[in-house]
């Protein structure tokens, strides 16, 4: 029987070994690895890193139905969590995407050049959807979520705008790899065209977390924050 | 039709078989015949997985019956024809494809066949198959050439309704959820010149 969620008192070690995908949050937070066998308590204390916050993202990382009740969302470090998500884009913007870019091209190269070039199309249509999709969280949320916490002002923003256009930017990734492996000719590169299908599904996975921490944190979190400021 | 169809004749009478197998042997598709007179040996001759059967329903009783329903269950594509000679109850003859009197001129023969084999054909991809059919790659085609749902009814003068139904066969079929997927598969497989 798997347990419900993770607690802070267990042993760092042992999330990872649960959810391997978890280690993946530890750079983004500042955690450096070597932790030995201390506490998520512990390691976090060490680095300056707020533990409820860290469990909470390991949570809903690793629990799909996970629903964080109220009192664990507004207890948390905020900016960390903000340093978090940027820590994330980042992670997307310079090594996975750029990583998949440049294998996609590689086999787009080696196939029909109309085939070829409605593929690295279709690739950068995605790319900048990403990037937009990162840079209205960047240039508009995070900088009104400041602004909330910093004055009990009242903004003419309001979260649900985001929630609302909060789009799926998954769907064209499991798109890519379908095209990938069924609808390529099977003979160009396989082994390069499977370890992409591969790079592409672990991102398109991240990118749901991403999300997912997005709406079950950030959005109540800045909810509250609205209902305090009326 | 330019496959040939394995066919296996079941019917103890051999002037009836005799007679049969001339009337099919002469169209190319049939020419693989083989029958059997005696029932019992039906599952046997089910194991050379013949994709035509005809055979004559009154041998067709207690085990037989199962044996022949389980084949027709498993073999979605495989049509079945009842050859009669004497009244028979309609009710035994539900599992039947088609129903050939003996008395039939041999032309007509022919067409009742091929007119179970055509209906079956269509059924079984239907069913199981993966394949677009022509309306769904007409609604493909617009859909990847960037046209809204309410634009495709109208080109295509059919209901918004209807499209959208395309629309969920096309991407259950395909994998492809987003309009941009699946104008890159219409491109990969010839359907748009350029998207």
């Amino acid at each position: 029987m798997m347990t419900k969620s993770f607690s802070t008192n267990m042993k760092l070690a042992d999330l990872i070994s649960a959810n391997y995908h978890l280690i993946l949050i530890l750079p983004r937070l500042g955690i450096s690895l070597g932790f030995e066998d201390k506490s998520v308590e512990e390691v976090c204390r060490n680095n300056h890193v707020d533990p409820e916050l860290f469990i909470l993202v390991c949570n809903i990382y690793s629990f799909n139905n996970y629903i964080p009740d109220n009192k664990e969302i507004t207890s948390i470090n905020i900016n960390q969590l903000v340093s978090y998500l940027l820590a994330s884009h980042q992670y997307y913007i310079q090594e996975r995407i750029p990583h998949i870019e440049q294998h996609l091209h590689h086999i787009a190269n080696r196939v029909e050049p109309k085939y070829g070039t409605i593929l690295k199309k279709f690739f950068d249509d995605y790319k900048n959807e990403v990037f937009n999709h990162f840079k209205y969280e960047e240039e508009i949320v995070f900088p009104y979520l400041k602004k909330l916490c910093e004055s009990n002002k009242y903004q003419s923003y309001r979260i649900e705008e985001f929630s609302q256009n909060h789009s799926n930017i998954e769907d064209k990734l499991g798109d890519l790899t379908q095209i990938i492996y069924k609808y390529l000719p099977g003979n160009i590169l396989p082994e390069e065209s499977i370890e992409l299908v591969f790079d592409v599904m672990e991102l398109s996975s991240d990118l749901n977390k991403h999300t997912l921490i997005e709406e079950k944190i950030l959005t109540p979190y800045i909810e509250t924050l609205e209902r305090s400021v009326k | 039709m330019n496959q040939t169809y394995h066919t296996l004749i079941v019917e103890p009478s051999a002037i009836i078989t005799t007679g049969l197998t001339k009337i099919l042997g002469d169209i190319p598709h049939f020419r693989k015949i083989s029958t059997l007179s005696d029932i019992n040996y039906l599952q046997e001759k089910l194991l050379t997985s013949p994709q035509l059967l005809i055979i004559n329903p009154t041998l067709v009783v207690g085990t037989q019956r199962t044996i022949l329903s389980n084949y027709l269950q498993t073999h979605p594509k495989a049509v079945c024809i009842a050859l009669v000679y004497q009244y028979t109850e309609p009710s035994t003859l539900s599992f039947y494809h088609n129903i050939i009197d003996i008395r039939e001129n041999p032309s007509k023969i022919i067409s009742l066949i091929q007119q179970a084999l055509s209906v079956q054909r269509e059924e079984a991809t239907a069913m199981d198959s993966y394949e677009l059919s022509q309306r769904e790659t007409d609604v493909l085609i617009q859909v990847a050439k960037g046209l809204s749902s309410k634009e495709i009814a109208d080109a295509l003068n059919i209901s918004i309704h209807t499209v959208n139904t395309h629309r969920k066969n096309i991407t259950q079929k395909t994998g492809i959820k987003s309009v941009a997927g699946l104008a890159v598969y219409a491109m990969l497989h010839n359907l748009v010149e350029k998207v």
